[in-house]
């Protein structure tokens, strides 16, 4: 058979899904249903068709395609399966919310998030540095013009155009950076990258230089001190619906590119970089729990909890290779990506109940909202609970075990002095999430209104809750998915 | 059946009724309750004698059913050791168990608790079976604290009664002094010999009779005695020692079911029990054995002298019960466990019985406990009167009677003994004799002959209650005496008491049985036979009991022999003397408390034991807490740490918050900081 074909196949996720993003945009021309359900109904089917053909693609080998600007690994696959999960689940909670606002409710949203979810799946499976930016792109300018979708929200217009600017800021960081790199290796390909560092025929200052930059431009997309200053802004700004977009799928995508990246190609020079993730992650543990506290608005206060999430997924990052050694690698990325995946979960739930409490006009976002939820409805403050709960790292919550695998491998390397800081920073942490349980069981409501949301919505957030304290209890099985597909594919 | 199967039936079977019982307490009819925790006892008493008769055939049992846990390099496992001391105290223990649960029927029918209660007395059998079953001593402090439990709650049974809170807290306490002890002496086992397992422990316990180690700056300690006097420290708490007797008197607050069985016949005794388990160490320090000693003959003889001025018919036989638990420490001490263990079956027996006589009397007097009330009881409870007289001659030890072959051995056994302390404790046991026939035959005769008192009983009540007044005016916490004014219910004016239902009189025929002959049937067997050779250690410096066994021509000689003894002529003194001031001339007992005064009070007040212990350690520890509570809790660690900490915090997020300005040249301008402070870094250290 004809390679360009066989490369097709391969990647028939992507092909599909661009295929679909834009047959959908043409048909939503012709929809005159102001609910566009046929266009979320479309979308939902390519996300479907989108995972079906991941699975039967998926050899369980490494495969190259389009000569080698393009990877399908076993990591790969299982982050597209969550990503597709995620997108889906994201749909379903943010259905009912642009359905109350006449700005959102068009099918562009549809679109867009379908062209997010391609940027992110070329994020996940690229085996090139043009193919990363390719990716970041795609993502990037889909996100913006989410967040900008509410044009007479002066609050999201300024959260978009704070996010371009400094997005196209990153970029430029990572793309000076991935020159650099090029300068002093001679090639893009992220394979190649390695072999030419192991031949030792680069320049070290050119490669650190380029380090830097590239760094600093994947502490953006991770949102990590100091790169996180558009975090808190436009997670608040933007509609909530969007917030979860944001707030949920790219940090798959990140950790996939900060895989493919730091480790595949620039393994030599893991102790640069651990030492540059190290800074961040600490930076990062401190800043967004201590500035998580002070906050009255609840998207706000998420967005530093990511900050501090994303710290942790860092510190697994940095503990890889000890000295030279990267027998624990296996273990430390693994937890690592144990962590964002149920990171995702969480913030995903913890966004749908946000959208489950408010309406036509109102926006439950501020923390007082929250006040008396359990009299008013007492299985959403549960599920609520639970979300709290886990980002806190009670046990026995899938939170718990993603805090403890990493402090596990944290222990293994030796660095007990930052696990202890690890654990000081989320006990402070602790500190914000169980003040939402408080207002939510001992405080009197200050809105009494009745909760209005689709019965799909309240089954799949309950699933939701429900999967966080069922995977906390079997954290095992996800454990040896995410150790099993690195295993294959590093 | 195979045996292991027995075994586990025999500790089993109480605990399934209790936990049907107590499942089911709020719903199921009163029948249930009481059928199905009678009939767990019973089965765990049959299973009991057939494992006796099997231990009687030589067929012992040493071995673990299950492992609990496993730490590094010690392992903890759930087993039994069934042999001839095992064997008997679970016979003791069930039988006594069951005629309890029999009498209960009676004795609570008109009590709400009524389910409640059936429940926890199962439970109890079931932890004092686990305690005397153990191979190890993990198990045993399992059954150890698993039966203080079961007491708490039954002392404090009446929970809406302040006394009985107060009671059932005080017990609770004074046993963690003795726990305490205990848990160190089990730690100083598993730290020198690296197991619990009594066979190892046993067996090595020879080569470390020389060890000793440092406890305070240098000097060198004997191991064997810092463990076996810590070990005794807990025996002290259980079977309640001077000093740590005080709570047993109030434990009274309880229901008298539960007098009988817990603090009198079983739980108590478990210190005993676990002495004699732990011979081999015990033999291995004389300096203990001296200890035992002293602490057990002062509490024979100091807690009888307190029995001789109770009023309250159930108090009287709680400070025989600790006078009785002082003979059977006396008996450790000097190293005659056999006969101890003798003691504590006799004394299960008796003891049960004179406590369900008394509860009787309770039920047929309508509740009223004070003995001022009574008299004339005999032509009214004549099975009641014909038992307890049964009951007070074995409790006496007069000749023929069980508790004349235990006790009688005792006094011999510290005859022969010579470590340091025995001229004491001779003095201490032999005069106790006096002093229990004095207490015992005042009640006796106060209570079933002489006048009949509850006519003027409202006159008394009255003059009672005066009494109590007073009492709570010299004594801050006098809860003694009163509390049970709440039921204090009496006799009505023309009301006669009456004899109770079968279900009370039933188990005091039983328990009146082995009273008379078991002593006569067991001595020769028990003490000088084969039953405890290879099961207790014979102490090899000591030959108390080889000397003994000389003397020894079978229990008739013995008991034709004691009549030119002191012990016997202390005794018919006794009941002389009470004869003659409580029967002939009652004037006498008061003015003589009126001469003495200064003693009467010094024995009214305890020897003050409660008000040290309210003043010193409560009052003590409330003031330690407060200053903790006012200095440690409030500045330190609310103020500093917990408010000091949480300030910081809000402090410095309020700072990090005021980074975040919403400017997008100051956020840019902070990425630009972030790529040139990492440049720098990188370039200028490496």
């Amino acid at each position: 058979m004809n390679p360009y074909v066989l490369d097709l196949i391969t990647a028939s996720p992507e092909v599909l899904v661009l295929a679909m993003g834009c047959l959908i945009l043409i048909l939503d021309l012709f929809v005159k249903d102001p609910s566009h359900t046929s266009t979320f109904v479309l979308t939902m089917l390519t996300l479907v068709g989108a995972a079906i053909l991941t699975l039967f693609t998926s050899t369980g080998e490494v495969v190259y395609a389009f000569n080698g600007l393009y990877v399908d690994d076993l990591m790969g696959d299982l982050l597209k399966l969550v990503l597709y999960l995620t997108a889906i689940v994201t749909l379903f909670y943010a259905r009912p919310y642009i359905l109350q606002r006449p700005d959102l409710r068009r099918g562009e949203f549809y679109v867009l998030m379908l062209f997010a979810t391609l940027g992110m799946m070329v994020m996940i499976s690229a085996n090139h540095l043009l193919t990363i930016y390719l990716g970041i792109e795609l993502l990037s300018l889909s996100v913006y013009a989410l967040v900008a979708m509410n044009r007479d929200s002066v609050a999201s217009t300024e959260a978009a155009m704070k996010y371009f600017v400094l997005g196209a800021l990153a970029s430029g960081l990572l793309l000076y950076g991935m020159s650099m790199i090029y300068g002093a290796t001679g090639t893009l390909s992220i394979p190649e990258i390695s072999d030419a560092l192991v031949a030792n025929a680069s320049n070290p200052t050119i490669l650190i230089f380029g380090l830097v930059f590239i760094v600093s431009g994947l502490a953006f997309k991770l949102g990590v001190v100091p790169f996180h200053m558009w975090v808190p802004d436009v997670y608040q700004g933007a509609p909530t619906a969007i917030t979860m977009l944001i707030g949920g799928a790219p940090k798959l995508a990140a950790f996939a590119i900060t895989m493919r990246l730091l480790v595949s190609g620039l393994l030599l020079l893991a102790p640069d970089w651990q030492g540059m993730l190290l800074i961040l992650a600490v930076l990062s543990l401190a800043i967004g729990n201590l500035a998580a506290i002070p906050q009255t608005n609840i998207k706000r206060m998420l967005a530093y909890s990511t900050i501090s999430h994303m710290g942790f997924v860092l510190l697994g990052i940095v503990v890889g290779v000890v000295g030279g050694d990267a027998r624990f690698a296996l273990n430390a990325y693994s937890s690592s990506m144990f962590y964002v995946v149920s990171y995702v979960m969480m913030s995903v739930a913890a966004f749908g109940v946000i959208i489950l409490l408010s309406r036509a006009g109102f926006e439950a976002d501020r923390i007082d909202d929250f006040k008396g939820l359990n009299k008013r409805s007492p299985w959403f403050a549960a599920v609520m609970m639970m979300i709290m709960f886990s980002m806190a790292g009670v046990p026995f919550f899938i939170g718990f075990f993603a805090k403890f695998s990493i402090l596990q491998a944290v222990v293994a390397s030796g660095q007990i002095g930052l696990a202890i800081y690890a654990v000081l920073m989320s006990l402070i942490g602790a500190f914000y999430y169980l003040r939402i349980v408080k207002v939510m069981y001992f405080d009197e409501p200050i809105d009494e209104s009745p909760i209005v949301a689709p019965m799909d919505m309240r089954v799949l957030l309950s699933i939701n809750g429900l999967a966080i304290a069922l995977f906390g209890l079997f954290p095992q099985t996800i454990m040896s998915l995410c150790a099993f597909s690195l295993l294959r594919s590093l | 059946m195979d045996m292991k199967s027995l075994y586990l039936t025999v500790p089993l079977a109480p605990l399934v009724g209790a936990a049907l019982a107590g499942f089911t307490c709020r719903v199921a009819p009163r029948w249930f309750s009481a059928g199905v925790t009678i009939l767990g006892v019973a089965i765990s008493l049959v299973a009991s004698l057939l494992v006796l008769q099997d231990v009687l055939a030589g067929h012992t049992f040493y071995g673990n059913l299950y492992t609990w846990a496993t730490s590094g390099n010690y392992t903890f496992s759930v087993g039994f050791q069934i042999d001839t001391l095992t064997a008997m105290m679970m016979c003791v223990v069930t039988s006594v168990s069951l005629l309890v649960h029999i009498y209960t029927i009676g004795y609570m029918s008109d009590d709400d608790g009524f389910r409640r209660f059936f429940s926890y007395i199962s439970l109890f059998t079931f932890s004092m079976l686990m305690l005397v079953m153990s191979n190890n001593f993990l198990q045993l402090f399992f059954g150890w604290e698993a039966v203080g439990l079961v007491s708490y709650l039954l002392i404090g049974f009446y929970m809406n009664r302040d006394t009985a809170i107060f009671a059932n807290l005080k017990a609770f306490l004074v046993n963690r002094v003795g726990d305490f002890g205990f848990i160190l002496g089990i730690g100083l086992v598993l730290a020198y010999f690296g197991t619990l397992d009594y066979k190892t422990v046993f067996d090595a316990a020879p080569s470390l009779a020389d060890k000793t180690i440092n406890l305070v700056g240098s000097a060198e300690w004997s191991l064997m005695t810092v463990t076996c006097i810590c070990l005794f420290i807990g025996a002290m708490g259980k079977s309640a020692q001077v000093p740590l007797h005080v709570w047993l008197p109030d434990s009274m607050e309880g229901p008298t079911p539960i007098s009988a069985l817990i603090h009198a016949a079983t739980m108590v005794t478990a210190g005993i029990f676990m002495v004699a388990r732990c011979s081999p160490l015990f033999n291995l320090s004389p300096t203990a054995l001296s200890f035992v000693l002293i602490i057990g003959a002062t509490t024979a003889l100091f807690m009888g002298f307190l029995g001789m001025i109770q009023n309250d018919i159930k108090r009287i036989v709680a400070y025989s019960t600790l006078s009785q638990l002082g003979y059977m420490t006396v008996a450790l001490g000097v190293a005659a466990y056999p006969i101890a263990i003798f003691h504590l079956m006799t004394h299960a027996f008796f003891k049960a019985l004179l406590f369900l006589g008394a509860g009787s009397v309770i039920i047929g007097m309508h509740h009223d406990q004070d003995i001022r009330n009574m008299g004339g009881l005999w032509k009214y409870m004549p099975i009641t009167w014909i038992t307890t007289l049964i009951g007070s001659l074995s409790l006496i030890a007069f000749p023929f009677f069980s508790g004349f072959y235990s006790k009688d051995s005792i006094i011999e056994a510290v005859h022969f003994s010579n470590i340091p302390g025995s001229g004491y404790a001779l003095f201490a046991v032999t005069a106790s004799v006096f002093v229990t026939t004095y207490y015992t035959f005042r009640s006796y005769f106060i209570v079933f002959h002489g006048p009949e008192r509850w006519n003027d009983a409202a006159h008394v009540a009255a003059a009672h209650a005066h009494d109590d007044h007073a009492h709570d005016a010299q004594d801050a916490h006098g809860h003694d005496d009163h509390g049970h004014e709440e039921h204090h219910h009496g006799l009505q004016p023309g009301d006669k008491p009456h004899e109770s239902p079968w279900v009370v009189t039933f188990p005091l025929i039983m328990l009146a049985i082995p009273s008379v002959i078991i002593g006569y049937f067991a001595i020769d067997p028990m003490l000088y036979g084969s039953f405890f050779d290879g099961v207790i250690a014979v102490n090899k410096g000591m030959p108390v009991m080889a000397n003994m066994e000389e003397e020894f021509h079978g229990p008739l000689a013995m008991a034709i022999h004691s009549i030119q003894t002191v012990p016997f002529w202390l005794m018919m003194a006794g009941i002389v003397v009470t004869y003659y001031f409580y029967m002939v001339k009652p004037s006498i007992p008061d003015a003589l408390a009126k001469k003495f005064s200064g003693i009467y009070k010094l024995m009214d007040n305890k020897y003050y034991f409660d008000a040290f212990n309210m003043a010193v350690f409560a009052g003590g520890a409330r003031k330690l807490g407060a200053f903790l509570n006012r200095f440690g809790e409030a500045t330190i660690i609310d103020g500093f740490f917990v408010n000091g900490s949480a300030k910081l915090v809000g402090v410095v997020a309020g700072i990090v918050r005021h980074f975040q300005t919403g400017y997008l040249y100051q956020y840019a301008f902070t990425m630009i900081i972030g790529v040139f402070a990492l440049l720098t870094l990188w370039f200028f250290t490496t």
